[in-house]
């Protein structure tokens, strides 16, 4: 098998080339636009990026900025539901939404032929500009909220997640699911939805991403027309994750598996150790069949279908994860084994052997993560989220490359405390 | 033997994709779907072998195999495989399906080599050894709680199939039942890889940025020496006509109750000579009965309130010929189920009576027309449906005439097809009660 080596060193050199050009303007009323062309496939990708996300919202009422970005999809200006709806059916365009702590997004996918973009984006634009948030729609998507809600807290898995957020956050806003709680959606009004779109999506919280068949004076034009209408408006900054002493929570359910969740909050998006922890992380939990993690209690002990770790970088510190399932009587023994690797991995690092493979998979594998326009519609929109440099995609490869083993030891022995670590087990007998 | 096929679409010169297609001296097909956009390629190997082919009692081999998989060869040690295709930068994974199972990696394009020498090892030099089965049975039976028996739509399902086919092997799950899973022994997986596993019982689809030619050589270089194999001879195991309807309710970890409806109804034949219109007509029912927020389903349902979810689907195609026009609705916990099927059947009749608008016509074949280039945009998927398509005893070029047959379906065609197959007598409902 060694003859296999020498076939994949060559190339990891010149894939980190595969360039990817971003135009960059801000409107006049100071909304960043990054504009991607691609000619080869007749369609347009828009992503419409806010900051309003969940963790905008007022505690007292969590769920608020979910509900008012899917309501924006439910009627616009003279539109009623229906025919928002049908007006971009009716041409196979199709829009989208979606809210993270971080951001709320509203998507455009439509052909790129003149007289169809054109119509899709006038009502795209009603979208961003006018909802209608209709009062019979809001009282019957906030009931069926309520209802899975309900309906969630019934399953193990968003149980432990919810449990886990708040032994991990407290009381920062980090601490809520994006759909909320039954007790502070019950409580939401219509008001509180006009409000929040009032006061949230707005030009200097906005930034849109345009990918596809479109030339530069066209790509503009959209960008005028999609934003013209945002007033002023700035978030003040979200307030910083305290450290929160380690806890403990185990929750009895009757499904055959246990679940675990197992972190600590540490990793924000610009941050020094983002490349020692993501590259770290890679061989810890994150590099699928081959991490340790899976290596140790999937492979060798056959004790579960699926065991990750994973940090999620996020404006404030975001939780480093650990999660698996198995059958009740087995936890234990599968998390004493996943104590014993992450103790290991923090204490000693990995060897040089690891470290050279995790680099390999992560810049061998870039140009995976930039094969097709929503992909690219989907990473520059993280880039604008979270206002990375123009260069990142092109420093990428040339940072993962100089993450060192003593970076890596150093990092996680400072970042990573298992003594800090909250622990939730649903399912625990 | 190669054959050049150039499609293009009516609505625009930009958009064209070849197909070469070559096959092996041992019978080993191979299709190339060229895409130069990116410098990425994905190469996925298709076997034809699936729970369909499964026996009782050996319920869920198919899909062990498939993790059997990576577990070494005579060439390489368990979980070299993945660790190999990680350090070239590629991802890969692999999945079983009624009709098929599937391997694939995803790769920056000067890896195609790599990827067909490794998956031409395991073709043939696979080892099943007691000691790796017996950890990765146990895998596999965590990847059933955690699929089906804990999840409320898992085991919905899993009693709808049940219910719905008696003789026909779609009646199992493709995970298989879990005792079946608990007796099952390293000798069963050797046997499905010996009866199965085989070039020409396989077909290679390479999508990405690649020259067909070149492909072709270096599946002649890797796969071509591998020797062909009997294959087991395949009952057709038809399911008898239902007559009647059936009914039942399990109990399941939920707050919400759910259901599960569906017709036995045709699907497209193999047979191009007896292909007609009604696999299309119900095709585009579906779509006007849930493709978008404001269909029939989507009204009465959603917007009422009654529901939180529900669509209606339809499978088109299958490799054993049978299917099920179905219907998948949660329901709000103050709507009974009785309530939900009056609903469904009051739509079919509007449809069976007074037909469809031309709008909804319209308005299905728009989103079709456009889903046709959105689909372009992902290499995976068109080497799926390539894939698919072939496996399930079809030829993958029936894709080109899909928005022709679409765009011919008049109202009166979906108002005959929902009279004809619509039937209590053909029905299967399975209710969903929540324990919570």
């Amino acid at each position: 098998m060694k003859q296999f080596i020498l076939i994949f060193t060559l190339f990891f050199l010149f894939t980190a080339e595969a360039k990817t050009n971003i135009n960059f303007w801000e409107t006049q009323n100071g909304v960043r636009v990054y504009f991607i062309e691609s000619h080869e496939l007749p369609i347009v990708d828009i992503n419409v990026n806010f900051d309003a996300g969940s963790a905008r919202d007022n505690p007292k009422k969590s769920g608020v900025s979910n509900l008012t970005n899917y309501l924006m999809m439910l009627g616009s200006a003279n539109l009623n539901e229906n025919q928002l709806s049908d007006s971009f059916s009716d041409i196979g365009a199709t829009i989208g939404g979606g809210v993270d702590p971080d951001h709320a997004k509203i998507t455009l996918r439509s052909l790129s032929k003149k007289e169809t973009l054109n119509q899709a984006l006038k009502t795209f634009q009603l979208v961003l500009s006018s909802p209608r948030f209709d009062k019979t729609v809001f009282d019957r998507e906030k009931l069926s909220t309520l209802s899975l809600i309900e309906q969630s807290q019934t399953q193990p898995d968003s149980i432990g997640a919810n449990a886990f957020k708040k032994l991990l956050y407290g009381d920062h806003p980090y601490a809520f699911p994006e759909e909320g709680l039954l007790e502070t959606v019950r409580g939401l009004k219509q008001s509180d939805v006009i409000d929040f779109y009032k006061q949230f999506y707005t030009a200097q919280n906005a930034s849109i991403v345009i990918v596809g068949d479109l030339n530069k004076n066209e790509a503009q034009d959209i960008s005028d027309q999609l934003t013209r209408h945002l007033k002023e408006g700035k978030n003040p900054e979200i307030s910083d994750v305290q450290s929160i002493s380690s806890g403990e929570n185990l929750i009895e359910n009757s499904a055959q598996q246990a679940h675990l969740f197992y972190g600590m909050p540490t990793l924000e998006r610009q941050d020094q150790d983002f490349f020692p922890l993501y590259v770290g992380n890679y061989i810890l939990g994150g590099g699928g069949f081959v991490s340790r993690l899976t290596g140790e209690v999937r492979e060798k002990n056959g004790l579960v279908y699926s065991v990750y770790s994973y940090f999620m970088p996020m404006t404030k510190a975001g939780p480093f994860q650990i999660g698996l399932q198995t059958k009740k009587d087995q936890i234990d023994d599968a998390f004493s084994l996943v104590k014993k690797v992450v103790s290991e991995f923090v204490q000693n690092g990995p060897s040089q052997k690891e470290l050279e493979d995790a680099k390999k998979n992560l810049i061998g594998g870039f140009p995976l993560r930039l094969d097709s326009n929503k992909k690219i519609t989907e990473y520059i929109s993280m880039m604008a989220v979270y206002n990375y440099p123009l260069d990142y995609l092109e420093t990428f490869s040339q940072k993962v490359e100089s993450v060192t083993i003593d970076q890596i030891k150093d990092a996680f022995k400072r970042r990573i405390d298992m003594s800090k670590f909250s622990t939730v087990i649903v399912g625990k007998k | 033997m190669r054959n050049l096929i150039f499609f293009s679409f009516f609505f625009s010169f930009n958009v064209f994709s070849s197909v070469s297609e070559y096959t092996l001296d041992n019978g080993m097909r191979v299709i190339v779907n060229e895409d130069h956009r990116a410098p990425v390629v994905v190469s996925q190997v298709w076997y034809q072998a699936g729970s369909i082919d499964e026996v009782n009692g050996k319920t869920g081999v198919a899909h062990v195999l498939e993790h059997m998989m990576f577990k070494g060869t005579k060439n390489t040690k368990p979980g070299e495989f993945s660790e190999i295709i990680a350090r070239s930068g590629g991802r890969e994974n692999a999945f079983t399906g009624t009709d098929y199972t599937c391997y694939f990696q995803t790769m920056e394009k000067s890896n195609l080599e790599l990827s067909f020498r490794m998956e031409s090892d395991r073709m043939q030099n696979l080892i099943i050894s007691e000691e790796e089965f017996n950890k990765e049975i146990k895998v596999v039976m965590e990847e059933r709680r955690w699929r089906t028996e804990d999840k409320p739509e898992g085991q919905l399902n899993e009693s709808f199939n049940a219910l719905a086919f008696k003789a026909h092997p779609y009646s199992r799950p493709i995970v298989g039942w879990m005792n079946d899973l608990e007796s099952m022994t390293y000798e069963d997986a050797q046997e499905w890889y010996a009866n199965w596993y085989s070039p020409n019982n396989a077909l290679l689809v390479v999508s990405g940025d690649v020259e067909p030619d070149n492909v072709h050589k270096l599946a002649k270089m890797y796969f071509g020496p591998l020797s062909k194999k009997t294959t087991p001879k395949r009952k057709p195991q038809l399911e008898p006509i239902q007559k009647g309807k059936i009914q039942a309710a399990i109990k399941a970890q939920s707050k919400l109750p759910m259901l599960q409806m569906g017709f036995k109804v045709p699907l497209l034949s193999k047979d191009e000579d007896t292909q007609d219109s009604e696999p299309f007509a119900l095709e585009v029912m579906a779509g006007i009965l849930s493709g978008t927020s404001t269909s029939r389903i989507q009204r009465a349902l959603i917007q009422s309130g009654k529901a939180l979810s529900a669509y209606a689907s339809y499978p088109l195609l299958s490799r054993g010929d049978v299917g099920t026009f179905e219907f998948v609705v949660t329901l709000n916990d103050k709507t009974s189920v009785k309530e939900v099927e009056d609903i469904i059947f009051n739509e079919i009749k509007e449809i069976i009576t007074k037909g469809v608008t031309e709008k909804e016509l319209n308005r299905v074949k728009a989103n079709v027309i456009a889903g046709e280039v959105y689909e372009k945009d992902s290499m995976f998927y068109q080497a799926m449906i390539i894939g698919q398509l072939e496996t399930m005893g079809y030829s993958y070029k029936i894709k080109d005439n899909y928005i022709e047959n679409v765009e011919k379906i008049t109202s009166k065609d979906i108002a005959d097809v929902a009279k004809k197959y619509f039937i209590n007598d053909s029905l299967t409902v399975v209710e969903l009660i929540p324990t919570n």
